[in-house]
Order: C-alpha cells, then sequence, then structure tokens
C-alpha cells in the first residue's frame, strides 16, 4: 500500500474510537448478498435465451451487460453512509451501488428489460439507469460519471445541504481526463464529493499494471491535494470505514477524498467474455468477498445457518419480484420511440 | 465470387486482419494501438492474431486514455510513422476529439501541406442488439462533416481488405469506421454477406469510390455499410414486383462518389438514400444535394430517406427496430418512390 498523504485518521472525525456495531455488520452483509442476488439472477436470464451459439442481440435482456459480482464490498460499505438524498454516479457496470443505494429494485430489473415501467422506460438499458428518487445515475462512458458528481455536490452546497454526491470509476477510468479534471475541481472549490475507484484488476483484458503508471491511487488524490486511501482488501468493513471518514469530512465542508478499493471481478468483463486472457481465473472462486464475510459474521456470532438462510430467501424473494414484474410489464410502444428526447412539461407522465 | 487457390473465405474482420497484416509486413512503420487489440484481438475482431504475428512493440494495448493515444498517433504519423489506432467505438469520440478534429484533422491544411499525417484510425459504428445510446451510433456524417479527414465504411470482406490497404497507405488521416454486423462476428446476428472469398496478395479499393452492388433501372438506392445488406436485401424481394432497384454501395463518405450518385439517378429517376446515421443535418442530405447541385430536373420523384429520426439509439428492442433503417422501412420508403 502507497499512501504519500498523510495517513487518514485512525478514530472518526467525532473523536470516537471506531467501531462497527452488530446490527451494521449484518446490514452491509444483507447489501451485498442482495447485490450478488441479483447478479446471479441477471446472469441467468442474459443467458437463458441466447442459445444456441450465443447471440448478443437475442433475448429478453440483449446488448452488453456488466455484473459486478465480486465488487459487493465497495458498494456496500460506501453506501451505508448515504442516504437516498446523496447523489451517487456510477460506471458500466452499475447494479450493485444501485442496489446499496437504494434504487428501486422493480424499476431497474424493468429497465434492463426494455420495459415500458423501467427507470428509464426501456430507453435507457442496464449502462443507463437514471433515477431521481435516490440521485442515482451511471453511464457507458468510462470516468464520465466524474463530472456530473461535481454538479450535483456543487448544488447541494449551494442549497446550503450537508448532502453530497459520490463518483465511482474503475481503476480503467482513472486514466481517463475527466478523472484527472474531476480531482482538481473538487478540490479547488472544495465540493462534497468522495471518489470512489474499484480496482478490480482488468480494464477488459488489460492488467492494470499495463494501463496505470503508479500502484495507487492514492498518489493521485495526493497530487490533487486531497486525502486519498487504498484498501488492499476486498474487505467490506475496511470500506465501510474509509467511507465514513471520507463521508464525514464531505458532509462537513472539508471538501472531497479519494478511496481506492483492490477488488474483484469475479466474472467476466461482460457476459460473453472468454476471459482467455485472464491468468488469475483460477484463484478467482476462493476469493469471494461474501463467504469470506459471512464466516467472519459467524465466528463473531452474529450469524448463524438460521439466519444466513433468511438472509438470502430474502433477497432471492425480492429479486425474483423485481424479475416477474419486470417480465410481466409491457413492452414500450414502438410508435413512442421519438418521445422523451426533449423535455416534456409533465415529466413525460401523460 | 467462388473459391480459388488464390483466395480465401473470410469475414469482413478477417479481411481487415488481413489488410493490416499485408501493410505491416511490407512497411516497418505500421502499428495498431488501441483498447484491448493485444491479447484480446479487438473487442469486435479488428486485430485478432496481430499481436502473435508482430509483437507487443507493434500490437499495443493502451490505457483507456483516448485523447492521449490518439494524440501519440498523430505524433507519430507526424514523425513519419503510419499508425493504426483504434477508437473501440465511435460513441467514445467524445472524450478525444480534441484530437481528432483539431489536430489530426487540420495539421496538413494549417501547415499549408507542409506536414502530413498518414494515420488511420479504426472504429466500430451502429447498432441493432441493443446496446444503447451510448454503443449504437454510426456518427459518420459528424466526422465527414469536419474538414480534413477521409471517412471509409467498407461492406463486406473484399472492401475491407482493400480499403484498409489504402487507408494506411493515404498519405493523410483516414477515418475507417466498421460496422459490428458487416464483420461477420459469431456472436452477432449473422449476416450471410459478412463472409466472403477475399484474394490472399494485397490489393487496394480506391478511397472515393462507390460500387454498383446491384444494377437496376427504376429507382436507386444510395447507402453505405450495414445498410447495404438491408437494402440489397430488400432488392432482392421487390424484383419479384417488378421494381428493380439499383443499390450504390458508397464505401467512403469522404470522398463522396457524386459522380457515382449522379450517374445512377440519371438512369432511375428516383432516389432513396439509407443512412444508419441520424437524419438531419447527415449523409442522407448531402446525397440528395449532390443531385439537385446538378440539375433537380433528373429527379422524377421526391426523394426518400430513411435514416434515425433525430433521436438517442433506444435500449428496448422494439424501439431499437422502430427507428433504425430496417427492411420494412427501407421495402416502404422504395415502393413509395416507385409508386410516386
Ligand atoms: C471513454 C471510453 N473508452 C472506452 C470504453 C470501453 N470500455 C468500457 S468498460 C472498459 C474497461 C473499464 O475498466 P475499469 O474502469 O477498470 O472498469 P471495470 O470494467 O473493470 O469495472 C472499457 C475500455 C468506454 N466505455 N468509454
Amino acid at each position: 500500500m502507497t499512501v504519500p498523504t498523510a495517513p487518514p485518521p485512525a478514530e472518526a472525525p467525532d473523536g470516537g474510537p471506531e467501531k462497527i456495531e452488530g446490527e451494521t455488520r449484518i446490514d452491509l452483509y444483507r447489501t451485498m448478498v442482495l447485490a450478488r442476488t441479483f447478479e446471479e439472477a441477471m446472469l441467468r436470464e442474459y443467458h437463458s435465451d441466447k442459445r444456441p451459439g450465443f447471440d448478443i442481440g437475442k433475448g429478453l435482456v440483449p446488448g452488453e451487460m456488466h455484473l459486478a459480482a465480486g465488487q459487493e464490498p465497495v458498494a456496500a460499505g460506501v453506501c451505508a453512509h448515504l442516504s437516498t438524498g446523496d447523489a451517487v454516479t456510477a460506471t458500466h457496470r452499475p447494479h450493485h451501488f444501485a442496489i446499496a443505494h437504494g434504487v428501486d429494485l422493480r424499476k431497474m430489473a424493468a429497465e434492463i428489460f426494455g420495459r415500458e415501467t423501467g427507470l428509464g422506460r426501456g430507453r435507457g438499458g442496464h449502462m443507463h439507469l437514471f433515477d431521481p428518487a435516490t440521485h442515482f445515475s451511471c453511464s457507458g462512458i468510462i470516468a464520465e460519471g466524474y463530472p456530473p458528481a461535481l454538479g450535483q455536490a456543487f448544488a447541494f452546497q449551494r442549497k446550503g445541504t450537508d448532502r453530497i454526491a459520490v463518483a465511482v470509476t474503475g481503476e480503467g477510468a482513472a486514466n481517463q481526463g475527466a478523472f484527472h479534471e474531476s480531482l482538481n475541481l473538487a478540490a479547488l472549490w472544495k465540493l462534497p464529493v468522495v471518489f470512489i475507484v474499484e480496482d478490480n484488476d482488468w480494464g477488459i483484458s488489460v492488467p492494470r499494471a499495463e494501463s496505470t503508471s503508479v500502484p495507487s491511487n492514492a498518489a493521485r488524490a495526493a497530487a490533487y491535494d486531497m486525502p486519498g486511501e487504498r484498501i488492499e482488501d476486498n474487505a467490506v468493513e475496511a470500506v465501510y470505514a474509509a467511507a465514513g471518514r471520507a463521508v464525514a469530512r464531505a458532509r462537513a465542508g472539508d471538501g472531497p477524498s479519494l478511496i481506492e478499493v483492490h477488488t474483484l471481478r469475479l466474472w467476466g468483463h461482460f457476459e460473453g467474455d472468454a476471459q482467455a486472457y485472464r491468468k488469475d481465473l483460477e484463484d478467482v472462486p476462493g476469493r469471494d468477498p461474501i463467504p469470506t464475510y459471512e464466516y467472519t459474521l459467524r465466528e463473531a456470532g452474529l450469524l448463524d445457518d438460521a439466519a444466513v438462510q433468511q438472509i438470502r430467501a430474502s433477497a432471492a424473494e425480492k429479486v425474483e419480484d423485481a424479475v416477474t414484474f419486470a417480465k410481466e410489464s409491457p413492452e414500450p410502444d414502438p410508435a413512442q420511440a421519438l418521445r422523451y428526447a426533449f423535455a416534456e412539461p409533465d415529466g413525460g407522465a401523460a | 465470387m467462388t473459391a480459388t487457390a488464390d483466395t480465401h473465405r473470410l469475414t469482413t474482420a478477417k479481411a481487415m486482419v488481413d489488410g493490416i497484416t499485408a501493410e505491416m509486413d511490407r512497411d516497418e512503420s505500421v502499428i495498431y494501438l488501441g483498447e484491448d487489440v493485444g491479447a484480446y484481438g479487438g473487442i469486435f475482431g479488428s486485430s485478432t492474431g496481430l499481436l502473435d504475428r508482430f509483437g507487443a512493440t507493434r500490437v499495443i494495448d493502451t490505457p483507456i486514455s483516448e485523447t492521449a493515444f490518439i494524440g501519440l498517433g498523430i505524433g507519430a504519423a507526424v514523425e513519419g510513422m503510419r499508425p493504426i489506432v483504434e477508437l473501440m467505438f465511435v460513441d467514445f469520440f467524445g472524450v478525444c476529439m480534441d484530437q481528432i478534429y483539431n489536430h489530426m484533422a487540420k495539421i496538413s491544411y494549417e501547415s499549408g501541406g507542409n506536414v502530413k499525417v498518414p494515420m488511420v484510425l479504426t472504429t466500430a459504428v451502429g447498432g441493432g442488439y441493443s446496446d444503447g445510446a451510448q454503443h449504437s451510433q454510426c456518427l459518420w456524417g459528424t466526422f465527414a462533416h469536419l474538414p480534413g479527414m477521409k471517412v471509409v465504411a467498407p461492406s463486406n470482406p473484399y472492401d475491407a481488405k482493400g480499403l484498409m490497404a489504402s487507408a494506411i497507405r493515404d498519405d493523410g488521416p483516414v477515418v475507417y469506421m466498421f460496422h459490428k454486423g458487416v464483420m461477420g462476428l459469431v456472436w452477432m446476428a449473422k449476416n450471410q454477406r459478412a463472409i466472403d472469398e477475399v484474394p490472399d496478395e494485397p490489393y487496394t479499393v480506391p478511397i472515393g469510390q462507390a460500387r454498383v452492388a446491384r444494377t437496376g433501372s427504376s429507382v436507386t438506392v444510395v447507402t453505405v455499410s450495414l445498410s447495404v445488406h438491408h437494402a440489397l436485401d430488400v432488392a432482392e424481394k421487390l424484383a419479384g414486383d417488378g421494381i428493380d432497384v439499383e443499390v450504390l454501395d458508397l464505401r467512403s463518405l469522404v470522398p463522396l462518389d457524386r459522380a457515382a450518385i449522379v450517374a445512377s439517378v440519371r438512369k432511375t429517376g428516383r432516389l432513396v438514400v439509407v443512412d444508419e446515421d441520424y437524419l438531419s443535418y447527415g449523409l442522407s442530405g448531402e446525397v440528395v444535394a449532390s443531385v439537385t447541385d446538378v440539375d433537380p430536373s433528373l429527379l422524377r420523384a421526391p426523394v426518400a430517406r430513411v435514416a434515425v429520426p433525430d433521436v438517442p439509439i433506444p435500449y428496448a428492442h422494439a424501439l431499437e427496430y422502430a427507428v433504425l433503417p430496417r427492411h420494412d422501412r427501407i421495402e416502404a420508403a422504395i415502393r413509395a418512390v416507385a409508386a410516386a
């Protein structure tokens, strides 16, 4: 771990010792399980009707599909500090953050299935989820979620609130101009932003070492004069602790921070990716963060078989309900294909 | 074409790579760089096999830093190399357009012709597989609108190879736009004309010459890239109804083969333009002007333009197919123009 800035404070900003309540720990686990259950359902649905062979344009959920299995600790640990009044701008791999931030599962699933009841009435798709109710959005253009987060933070600040914006990218995206411009501007104007970098080792087929000149993006945070921290383990509690400090700093008006988490891309870059380029594949299942955390919580006496069963069953129920809702929802009317390119007075309700 | 000892059946993607390989063999200064062009072989197969053959010094994976590596291509070209630089999807031009249109495209002019930028910018275009508004555009009209770059868009394996050779040998920047739907990818809907016999020997297809893909007498369809295939399908169908469609494959937007357009319309007197790019301010209007600038009286009926109405490409399949120029819309337009 390379942290050229002053190390982050070991104590929470209120001066009290950092300690996670048992209930919070179970919540973190619950969020991760819900996000994973959703991704597993998407995996199943996506591949269910693309055979024989694999035709990316076929089936009820066509197009590219980037699933975030393995990266749940990042979303759960960060979003545990947010309310739905805070903004999150996510990436092309957005589901785990959407779920952790409280985006409605039914509307999200319906969007992924291209239905009129979806977040974007089927116009957007899985890389383009916009939820005004939770100030959540994402983009398929990498690093391009960073700049709008600045603006949401700016607006929150102008309104005199302590709401903040969280901006997410992958480590590959941290080599994009928008990333660097955003860090500078946010630091310069002390905007209430928390920058998250999900380092899953890979930008599609390109390993981090071949794309990035520094071993830690904390170094880049330092270059823009903001606190930066790299978390080497894909551990939800470490993320939770670091995010707690960054969020508190942003809410207090002290400006932005950056947190990079060394996480895990459990599956392919997108579905259909054969991953022939990937040499670490054999180790991957053993690095799954969810069983690891479950073990920790069992050891701590916070979870037992019954509790785990209950959490999994509840997640499955919510996810299957969302998938059923999506499948039973009407498809958009092709005659309405041209609507919503421009603002409509009633928000398009009619 | 049928197979001979001197040809091989290749997909458009493989033919494109064949064209690159031949030029890399004969010219050390040709390199290929971009995202996932090495071990992955290009997301759409545009560089498959090049790494194995030429090694990592000539086939180079870049960080996701389009401004930097496209700019690097420009600088290397200025110093006499012939880089081929891949922008993974044309939709990503937003993050790097300054290097493309203010630098790559303008250096020749600003230097009074004293500086050359012999560079190829390859990029994937097009929709039809529900990839949403940021991964499905063609945008060739945007590039063609800005002076200083040639713009080519092959529709088939033969042209893909020959246009690539011409693009690499060109002393100025060429934007080479390959539609995902013509590449012959195993993981996308099959297109029967995306695989064909291609000569093994290197050859060039001149940039700026359209090709009559089907000869006909009743209606001219001017189009490019994947839409050529849709137009040919429709033409076959309409032949049975006595509508004899001529299909002109532009192959390049810059230079635009206006003479070929005029010659065809002079023969048929009727024009349909099919363009997978946005309708307004684009290729379809330019094609029509190519006729009316010369002689509006060549047209015996109003022109029909089948393009993407001015709306972002929708995700949901039914919506996307409603806005793309697919067979049903092309057929309706040809019938209307033929009957007018
Ligand atoms: C500007 C831009 N360039 C390239 C792409 C294509 N692309 C999509 S995801 C991706 C890799 C991103 O890697 P990373 O940021 O590490 O995120 P991950 O996919 O690993 O979650 C690339 C190159 C894009 N969407 N936008």
